[in-house]
């Protein structure tokens, strides 16, 4: 049932509606721009919430399938294929949530060409919830690609005083990986004669040998997204200068394009090699959980910091898809969500108080949770959420992953998740440590003695993430339920193809 | 094991989860409105949320003597993935209401102190706004501490394990701009924090290793798969215990991971007597108690388990001897109790562990209440002189001992149920530290004589550095101008002091020789505990050493008067053997030394290092960027930053000419036929989408 004003084609591109009002509204109009982009982006948002609603969570296939032919070339049918299962659906609401909220962020921190930040902004929006919902590859590798634009101008234009640099790097770095993809890309649709991912999957047979050729060129893509130890450079530089709304969407949604893309495609596409390589994917996502956390703590800058940590948690979400079980990759979906809404939050903390001292060092803060309450409590919620607190969600994420790498035979040794959950120990180090530089000890800098607490809009901008924060961490069984059956599959699919190993 | 399921329709049952809702309750009620309606609604909310959960938890008591087999009350699902299933549900057996009974009893009381030591406080600290913030806290502490002693299964268990370990962190820095540095509080919190972390990092293992062993969390299923297995799981038992044995070292401060206790004394009083003395530090031992089958199962473990508590027991008596901050005393008293408790726990006496539980839990926070008592009391005289005059030398100290002396006169009260206490602690007969120490000496005397020993002599230390505290303190002369001004406290301190006075006195009776009641309550819970045989000789003996140890204290401290600036006399007799003691031994130098400091220099190592010179800085940039521009001139002079450049230029001037184009087109009317499109494309859209 393929339809233009179908569900899925709106969630999609309803983003272009706000860009198009956008583009006639007079660049002076900068609160009309803003409303504009902000409502844009929550209708959006309502929409997929509507899209939530017509899902079903006992199917585990695509569903609101969209399936029509795009291109013909020599014989190959590249499609217009949109879909959504359990593997995808929650993040593209992650996507549409933090959408209006970056957006809302920008209300005092975004003065200057506000109307190309907002178009831009919204483009981005309608890229990523095409990566997710794509079911074609070549596609996908439009969106995928596509994406790429507006982050890089966010980056270039309203960034920090190096953003030429880090936008660039950031470009470069992803371009380099997504080649190899886009080469892999071809081979499948040559060799297996279609472009569509439900049908590679279910014809599958390629020789376990090419598998991990391919295999490697997905996660050349896949794993600089993520990224994964030791391509994670763009990182630091990618965040420290971007734009607060930009580090959200960036550390938020963009990231979780990788880990989602190691979900979708490498894992179910090349079974035989995915059980193979399990064990050296856990030695990378470990590395990088340890690693992480080690230099996120020798930070100076908290945005830096929290940066690095993004290396760390991301390791924690590769371990969970890698252990191949129902655990370990729930575990890791969920933890997708999780950073999302953590990291994504930490980015906004730092962006409040970078909006009012212009400086990120942890050095000229101190004592500030005695002039802005609020601002520390909140704070504490999110930082303890990060560090994987029970009762908040990142415990949750953190706890089935490191179950599920624990008992996975793909990875073979229980030592992966007992260095991981080392991890934990070391995420609170740096963690703690953050809030006791900003938040305790004397208030003892004169800039800070007069800082205004939270207003209401920086409150409202926070309070959608930190109920999600206390409803994943306490009552999570909506949200594997709707991403149970899909997994399920997945793991059936690679528990077929171990069958035909031995 | 045989426990039945409770739903809504299970009598006084189905009350338990309010054990754990009324202090949410409490809270959540003072951080909406608790501030507006100022000090005395706050407390009054806080102590009503406490006291109704101690309501409930005698109800629970009730329907236990009907259903000794205890029951699960469930709550609510919480995380299903494949076989992993585990709910929010609590375990009401005898075992957890003893535990439950005994922790919002005393957290009852020590609310009620706090309402009046904390009005106090603020004031003293000079940030009254606070006062709420610390009972919005409190009540948090007694609800993980329920979530903690409730769960049914060990994920339940670990969220009130790590959920008190929050509170602990946020009251210890409570004060967060005070302390050493005015940071020295805040990182007291920290180092706590993190020093558990290490512990919950064995307990998580733990749990890894008993759900893949035994595919469950929930303590009834492993307890009967552990128990129908039998030696055939004794290797994993072991290492199941042995990393739940990390996490319990942790919790209740023990070798090798108790330096977080003394410094968690940076919090404010109450908090010392409730958290870091009678409730929270306990966890591990109960923890312990819980998992007896699985420790059954392990002998190593077990004998791991007493090595480790007896040794703490010994080690920290021997610093609490050369401490004079009146605190330090009694926080490494704890722990060394807390080793007695864990050694009785190791040595498969989980009825005499528990038993010393609940009456340390009575006299220790009488001590730390009572020390508070006088805290404040020598403040009130600090600030008596301080009026009308210049402070000049160093800050005051109100918790140093030397700066005390001869409060007997000034604080009579106080001075009484401290004694009390004191001599609960040094288990004179026949107050109720008496009756639990001896039962787990005596268990201990054939069960391990090795332990046995290291416990006999630590009570000789305690009955000593407890004697030296009470003649520093209460007798001789003052020596200084605050203790000289001292006065007593308002009743709404000193009645819960005497309260639990009486409750150290006679909290004997719990489990008496003979009787045997907590034995009995407690045997439906733990399957073959033996009632522990009253040792005269045992007893004999360890009354002897503790009356021997107050003499000898009498005759260091209490012959010839201590003067004000004098050095401890035991400095004397004992040489660099006391310089040890008071510096602790040296453990935290030693681990700040061979933990802290590589940690610190690799992650600089790392970041610095590694990660930016190397990495970024110089294989990005020189290496990749620098050799990719080099190509790229070479083969064509014009490809360079040029090229990238006009991609990022164009594109936006790409845009900005869109956007200009597009926007000649809405000038004039035409801009409103624009907008009405757009309205009626909208307007289609919802038709659309909401048919």
């Amino acid at each position: 049932m393929t339809s233009l004003l179908s569900i899925l084609n709106l969630v999609t591109f309803f983003p272009i509606v706000g860009v198009l009002i956008i583009l006639f509204l007079p660049r002076n109009r900068h609160n009309a721009i803003r409303w504009t982009a902000l409502i844009a982006s929550v209708i959006t948002f309502a929409l997929s919430i509507k899209m939530l609603a017509d899902f079903n969570i006992n199917d585990p296939d695509l569903q609101m399938v969209q399936e029509v032919t795009w291109i013909t070339v020599a014989g190959w049918d590249i499609k217009y294929h949109m879909g959504v299962d359990g593997l995808s659906l929650l993040l593209v609401l992650l996507t549409t949530l933090l959408t209006p909220i970056s957006i809302l962020s920008t209300w005092k921190a975004i003065e200057e060409r506000v109307k190309e930040f907002m178009a831009f902004f919204l483009l981005l929006e309608l890229g990523m919830v095409g990566v997710f919902l794509a079911q074609d590859l070549f596609l996908f590798y439009v969106f995928w690609e596509f994406t790429l634009v507006p982050m890089y101008f966010l980056i270039g234009i309203w960034g920090g005083p190096r953003r030429m640099y880090a936008a660039i790097k950031f470009f470069l770095y992803t371009m380099a990986g997504s080649i190899l993809m886009l080469l892999a890309i071809l081979w499948l649709g040559l060799n297996q004669g279609t472009f569509s991912i439900p049908e590679l999957i279910q014809t599958g047979g390629i020789d376990p040998q090419l598998q991990i050729w391919l295999f490697l060129a997905f996660a050349a893509a896949f794993a600089i997204k993520v990224p994964m130890w030791p391509l994670h450079s763009w990182l630091p530089d990618a965040h420290v200068e971007a734009p607060t709304a930009g580090s959200v969407i960036l550390a938020g949604v963009l990231l979780k394009m990788g880990t989602y893309g190691f979900l979708r495609f490498n894992i179910p596409m090349f079974p035989e090699a995915s059980l193979k390589l399990a064990p050296w994917m856990a030695l990378l996502a470990v590395i990088g959980i340890l690693y992480g956390a080690a230099v996120s703590y020798a930070q100076r800058d908290v945005k830096k910091l929290v940066a690095y940590s993004s290396v760390s948690h991301l390791g924690f979400v590769m371990l969970g898809l890698f252990a191949l079980n129902m655990q370990g990759i729930q575990g890791g979906i969920l933890q997708m969500i999780n950073h999302g809404l953590s990291t994504g939050a930490l980015f906004l903390i730092v962006g409040f108080i970078y909006e009012r001292r212009h400086t990120r060092e942890m050095d000229d803060f101190g004592g500030l949770w005695k002039v802005m309450p609020v601002y520390a409590i909140l704070t504490l919620i999110v930082t303890l959420s990060s560090m994987g607190l029970p009762g908040l969600n990142g415990f949750v994420g953190e706890f089935t992953i490191l179950l599920g790498a624990f008992g996975s035979s793909p990875i073979g040794s229980r030592l992966y998740a007992g260095f991981a959950a080392a991890g934990v120990i070391l995420a609170a180090i740096y963690m703690l440590y953050m809030f006791q530089k900003l938040f305790l000890g004397p208030l003892d800098k004169d800039e800070n003695k007069g800082l205004k607490d939270l207003n209401w809009r920086e409150i409202v901008i926070l309070l959608p993430l930190l109920i999600l924060i206390f409803w994943i961490g306490l009552y999570p069984k909506p949200f594997f339920e709707l991403m149970g059956p899909s997994v399920q599959k997945v793991v059936d699919i690679l528990q077929t193809a171990a069958l035909a190993v031995h | 094991m045989a426990s039945i399921e409770v739903g809504v329709n299970g009598g006084l049952f189905s009350f338990a989860p309010l054990i754990i809702f009324l202090p949410i309750l409490g809270l959540l009620i003072n951080i909406i409105v608790g501030r507006r309606f100022g000090e005395r609604f706050t407390g009054a909310v806080a102590c009503t949320a406490v006291g109704l959960s101690f309501a409930v938890a005698v109800l629970q008591f009730i329907a236990l003597r009907g259903h000794p087999e205890g029951v699960n009350v469930m709550v609510a699902d919480w995380i299903t993935i494949g076989t992993l299933d585990v709910a929010w549900s609590l375990k009401i057996d005898t075992l957890s209401v003893a535990m439950v009974l005994m922790v919002t009893g005393v957290s009852t009381l020590i609310h009620i102190y706090a309402v009046g030591y904390m009005h106090e406080d603020v004031r003293f600290q000079g940030d009254p706004g606070r006062y709420t913030r610390f009972f919005v806290f409190f009540n948090l502490f007694v609800a993980s501490m329920m979530v903690l002693v409730t769960a049914n299964n060990f994920l339940m268990m670990f969220v009130g394990w790590e959920g008190v370990g929050l509170c602990s962190y946020l009251l210890i820095g409570f004060w967060f701009e005070k302390g050493e540095d005015g940071i020295g509080n805040a990182v007291a919190g920290k180092k706590a924090f993190i020093t558990n972390r290490i512990g919950d990092f064995g307990f998580l293992i733990a749990m890894f290793l008993v759900f893949w062993q035994f595919g469950s969390l929930e303590f009834d299923q492993v307890f009967t798969s552990a128990q129908a297995a039998g030696a055939a799981v004794g290797g994993v038992a072991t290492a199941i215990t042995l990393f739940l044995l990390l996490g319990a070292t942790g919790k209740s401060a023990q070798i090798p991971l108790f330096v977080w206790l003394p410094d968690a004394m940076a919090g404010p009083t109450p908090v010392s007597a409730l958290i870091h003395a009678a409730t929270m530090v306990t966890a591990g031992i109960y923890m312990i108690a819980r998992n007896h089958v699985l420790f059954e199962l392990a002998p190593f473990s077990s004998t791991m388990v007493a090595i480790v508590g007896g040794a703490t027991a010994l080690f920290a008596a021997t610093i609490a001897v050369g401490q004079f901050d009146i605190k330090r005393v009694l926080a490494y008293s704890t722990i060394s109790q807390l080793g007695f408790m864990v050694a009785a726990v190791g040595l498969g006496a989980y009825v005499a562990g528990m038993f010393h539980l609940v009456t340390h839990a009575f006299f220790k926070a009488l001590l730390f209440l009572s020390a508070g008592s006088v805290i404040q009391g020598i403040e009130h005289g600090h600030h008596h002189i301080e009026h009308g005059k210049e402070a000049t030398g160093p800050p005051f100290d109100p918790q140093d001992m030397r700066n005390m002396g001869g409060l007997r006169s000034k604080m009579k009260i106080t001075f009484w149920v401290y004694l009390i206490g004191a001599l609960t602690l040094s288990g004179i007969p026949p107050l109720a530290g008496f009756f639990s120490k001896d039962e787990i000496l005596a268990d201990a005397s054939h069960a391990n004589p090795a332990v046995y020993w290291l416990l006999a002599i630590a009570a000789f230390f305690t009955a000593f550095y407890m004697g030296r505290q009470i003649l520093m303190v209460f007798f001789g002369k003052p020596r200084s101008e605050a203790a000289a001004h001292a006065m007593e406290n308002p009743p709404v301190m000193t009645v819960p002091l005497i309260a639990l006075a009486s409750l150290s006195v006679l909290g004997g009776i719990l489990n008496l020789p003979g009787v045997h009641s907590l034995t009995d309550w407690l045997h439906h819970t733990l399957e073959h505990v033996h009632a522990g045989e009253f040792n005269f000789i045992v007893a004999g003996f360890s009354t002897l050493l503790a009356l021997l140890a107050i003499t000898l204290a009498y005759l260091i401290y209490g012959r010839t008067k201590m003067k004000k600036g004098e050095p401890d006399p035991l400095r004397k007799i004992l040489g660099p053997i006391f310089v040890g003691m008071h510096n602790k031994w040296w453990v935290d130098e030693l681990y700040d030394l061979l933990i802290i400091r590589p940690y610190v220099a690799l992650a600089a190592f790392f970041a610095d290092i590694v990660d930016w010179r190397f990495w970024h800085d110089w294989f990005h940039d020189s290496v990749l960027a620098r050799g990719f521009r080099g190509l790229a001139w070479w083969l064509s002079q014009a490809f360079d930053l040029r090229v990238i450049d006009g991609i990022a230029n164009g594109l936006a001037d790409v845009t900005k000419g869109v956007a200009a184009r597009l926007r000649t087109l809405q000038t004039g009317y035409v801009r409103n036929y624009a907008l009405s499109v757009f309205a009626g494309v909208i307007l289609v859209l919802g038709y659309f989408l909401f048919r």
